[in-house]
């Protein structure tokens, strides 16, 4: 029951990382009908930036743990928007309305040039931080082994929360959002009604690399190291949150995310660990084969 | 990068394209800011230390402004140009030249071993026949596999790798583990008897992971292939037993020349044939057979293009609901898609395998994917020429990457070019879609002629949402 509990934990604290990245692909998706296959890697830079803006604050400016990564964290989410911001300006824009496979292979690329721009100009090796936030609050007691809830868990889980609690606002009651719904029912109908389509399509760009940098600051926090080959598989694993939670719908990625990361951290626990990437792509193929519309998806009308 | 239509010779804005630089060179700066500009590396300690790198930083911003006013200077002088919506010349030099280039094209793809053994000599042309033609010709192979998948059927599989991986590892096992150990009685299984395995049992893989993800549609389809290609490799790196892991198979038999060993023994070929022993002749042979291979692949779409079930592949392609409503059985006609696609993988596979003598996981990554679907985009989606050009540019650029040493004389003994490589390639693969979205050859030849041959341009193929 302990070991349970710990995994629920743990399992939480992954899934709320893979939720924050799977909101990503999920506005893009819903906006332009694209999967942004460099997505992962955008979230792989965030964590470099924060990376660097960490040791920045802490080595050069000396300043305190919290205020400085509050600091990191509002720099890493406006550095990493200005990233996918250019990304979707040069390598996806001009291909809109070009045929399907383009924007596709665009972002392939793109992928491939992210990690491996990281890869040269950050230099191969994994890179460490000190740990941070290492207290324990222990919850659960049974023969010894004790569950308990790091300081760090329940940061990134607060974080997250208020940070999804805000960007629902976003999306829900802002003219910005109305904006954005209004383009992914109707591009055409939505430019004629006075919505700047274009601009639309960059902002939610904008949010969904923040969002990914807000996973990347809980990254780094987390486990604190990174490589630059970090991105590809959240990235796919965030994909498949997207893709269980129904793809377009914001809750959906979210609660995907919790699920993926719950479903990973038992099946290391109670099978086998070297398995646990095999899981999560099956459970991608799955969902896709029996429940293409995901938990919270609109099924896909198709017109003739 | 204005869009609006300017007067046949408006002068050169120059103002606004300076401003422009301006503007990309602060995006620029912004997005320097930390990553180029510190670098943080490990010292002694195995801590964390900082170098501040800003002199780099400058140089991007500066190179982000130059090539942002050229790249104004570049459109602006297009815009002056007349406006024509007719396929640039690049592109009809292409389209009109393949035809013609094919005998061409055969007589210097059956020349080069034996150009290259005549100037380099058998020491010096190893590294050109192996490491640029049969590579090239693996690439060109595989296109053609996967064109048949994505070109022809419009079935976007990003997972193509696992057909590969799934040949090879046929090969190597039926060679070395399971005819050895469990049926001795049967001797030894060479090359030739394993190819025809290898192709059928990636072909029964194809169907095997083709066949539940038939419903799904785009870029869906996409993604759980590359989730079966991600598992395919998982197990073969976690399932030890099996496969050896991270550790792969080793001593893979290699292909004889009709019975005849490529070794240094009385019964090698150098010695059956009275010459001095070299491995060239054994790269020389390898070549020839990946372009038979190859040449079998390319003869088979050709000729399946006629057939009923090519036809409606390609009706597949541009509208599934019109086939299924005209009564094409969908399940079947995408299944045959899949399943010959991955026969040809397996194929190559089995070849990469015997021409490697060593296999491990790490051949078969996603990355290797990516790169047999670019070579077929890029080609321009259905068009077998357009693969060879394409994986000549691809895989030749990378390998000529490798062969830049002299650079290190420019920018000193510790730069890498090689390491440039994955970086130049991403950034190559994102330029040429911006270049040329349809592909370099966006031509296609009708299947069916009525009275006069009409080419069609590719803009007016509707591509399928398969």
């Amino acid at each position: 029951m302990a070991i349970f509990i710990q995994q629920l934990i743990n399992g939480l604290t992954l899934g709320s990382i893979y939720g924050l990245i799977a909101i990503g692909y999920t506005m893009v998706f819903g906006i332009i009908g694209m999967v942004n296959f460099a997505h992962g890697d955008v979230f792989m830079v965030s964590a470099f930036v924060a990376l660097l803006l960490f040791m920045i604050f802490t080595t050069l400016l000396n300043w305190a743990l919290v205020p400085a990564l509050l600091v990191v964290l509002v720099l890493a989410m406006a550095i990493t928007g200005l990233w996918n911001w250019t990304i979707e300006r040069t390598a996806y824009r001009p291909l809109r309305g070009s045929f399907r496979l383009a924007p596709l292979i665009s972002a392939i690329g793109m992928s491939i040039l992210l990690s491996n721009l990281i890869q040269v100009i950050q230099g191969p090796r994994n890179k460490p931080v000190p740990p941070m936030f290492t207290q324990v609050i222990p919850i659960y007691e049974e023969n010894g082994y004790v569950a308990g809830i790091g300081y760090k868990q329940i940061v990134i889980m607060v974080v997250t929360a208020v940070l999804l609690a805000l960007f629902w606002y976003l999306v829900q009651k802002t003219p910005l959002g109305r904006a954005q719904r209004a383009c992914e029912q109707d591009q055409k109908m939505a430019a004629l009604l006075g919505i700047d389509v274009d601009r639309t399509i960059s902002l939610t760009f904008v949010m969904g690399a923040a969002l990914a940098a807000v996973a990347g600051v809980m990254y780094i926090m987390y486990y604190g190291v990174v490589n630059f080959a970090d991105g590809f598989v959240p990235g796919v694993k965030a994909f498949t949150a997207a893709v269980l939670g129904g793809i377009g719908s914001l809750p959906g990625a979210v609660i995907g995310g919790l699920l993926i990361g719950l479903i990973e951290t038992m099946w290391s626990a109670y099978f086998s660990i070297d398995y646990k990437d095999v899981a999560a792509f099956s459970l991608l193929a799955i969902t896709l084969v029996f429940l293409p519309t995901g938990l919270l998806g609109r099924p896909e009308v198709e017109k003739v | 990068m204005s869009t609006e239509m300017s007067a046949p010779s408006s002068p050169f804005p120059l103002v606004k394209s300076l401003k422009q630089a301006g503007f990309v060179g602060m995006v620029m700066f912004g997005l320097c800011v930390p990553i180029v500009a510190f670098r943080a590396e490990q010292n002694m300690n195995n801590q964390l230390v900082l170098q501040s790198r800003w002199w780099l930083t400058l140089v991007f911003c500066v190179l982000a402004m130059i090539g942002s006013f050229l790249f104004s200077l570049y459109t602006h002088q297009k815009s002056n140009k007349a406006h024509s919506s007719a396929p640039s010349t690049v592109t009809k030099a292409l389209s009109a030249l393949a035809p013609r280039l094919t005998p061409l094209g055969f007589a210097c793809v059956i020349a080069y071993p034996l150009v290259m053994l005549a100037i380099n000599g058998p020491g010096g042309s190893i590294k050109w026949i192996d490491n640029f033609g049969i590579q090239i010709l693996i690439y060109v192979m595989l296109g053609w596999g996967l064109n048949i998948v994505v070109g022809l059927a419009g079935l976007l599989d990003l997972g193509y790798v696992a057909f590969y991986a799934v040949g090879a590892y046929a090969y190597a096992l039926i060679a070395t583990k399971v005819i050895p150990d469990t049926f001795p009685e049967l001797g030894f299984w060479s090359f030739w008897i394993c190819l025809p395995i290898s192709g059928l049992l990636a072909a029964l893989w194809g169907i095997i992971l083709g066949f539940p993800v038939l419903r799904l549609r785009g870029d869906y389809l996409a993604i759980v292939t590359l989730a079966f290609g991600e598992i395919i490799r998982l197990v073969l790196i976690n399932w030890v037993d099996f496969s050896n892991g991270y550790a792969g198979l080793t001593s893979i038999p290699r292909p004889s020349f009709f019975g005849i060993p490529f070794n240094a023994s009385e019964e090698g070929f150098a010695a059956v044939f009275d010459l001095e022993f070299s491995p060239i002749y054994r790269t020389i042979f390898l070549y020839y057979v990946i372009l038979a291979l190859s040449l079998l692949t390319a003869f088979v779409t050709i000729r399946l293009r006629r057939l009923p079930i090519g036809r409606a592949w390609e009706a597949l392609r541009e509208d599934e609901i019109a086939c299924r409503s005209l009564g094409i059985n969908t399940t079947i006609t995408k299944l045959t898609a899949f399943a010959i696609g991955a026969g040809f993988g397996g194929f190559a596979g089995c070849f990469f395998a015997a021409r490697q003598g060593f296999i491990s996981p790490e051949s078969f990554v996603f990355l290797e994917s990516a790169q047999i679907l670019a070579i077929v985009v890029l080609g321009g989606m259905g068009s077998l020429f357009g693969v060879v050009v394409a994986s000549i540019a691809l895989v030749g650029g990378i390998e000529i990457l490798r062969e830049l040493d002299f650079l290190k004389q420019v920018f000193g003994e510790a730069f890498d070019p090689s390491q440039y490589r994955m970086l130049i390639f991403g950034f190559a693969m994102v330029l040429m879609m911006l270049w040329k979205p349809r592909g370099l050859i966006a031509h296609r030849e009708p299947s069916i002629v009525y009275k006069e041959k009409k080419s069609i341009g590719s803009d007016m193929v509707q591509e399928g949402h398969g």
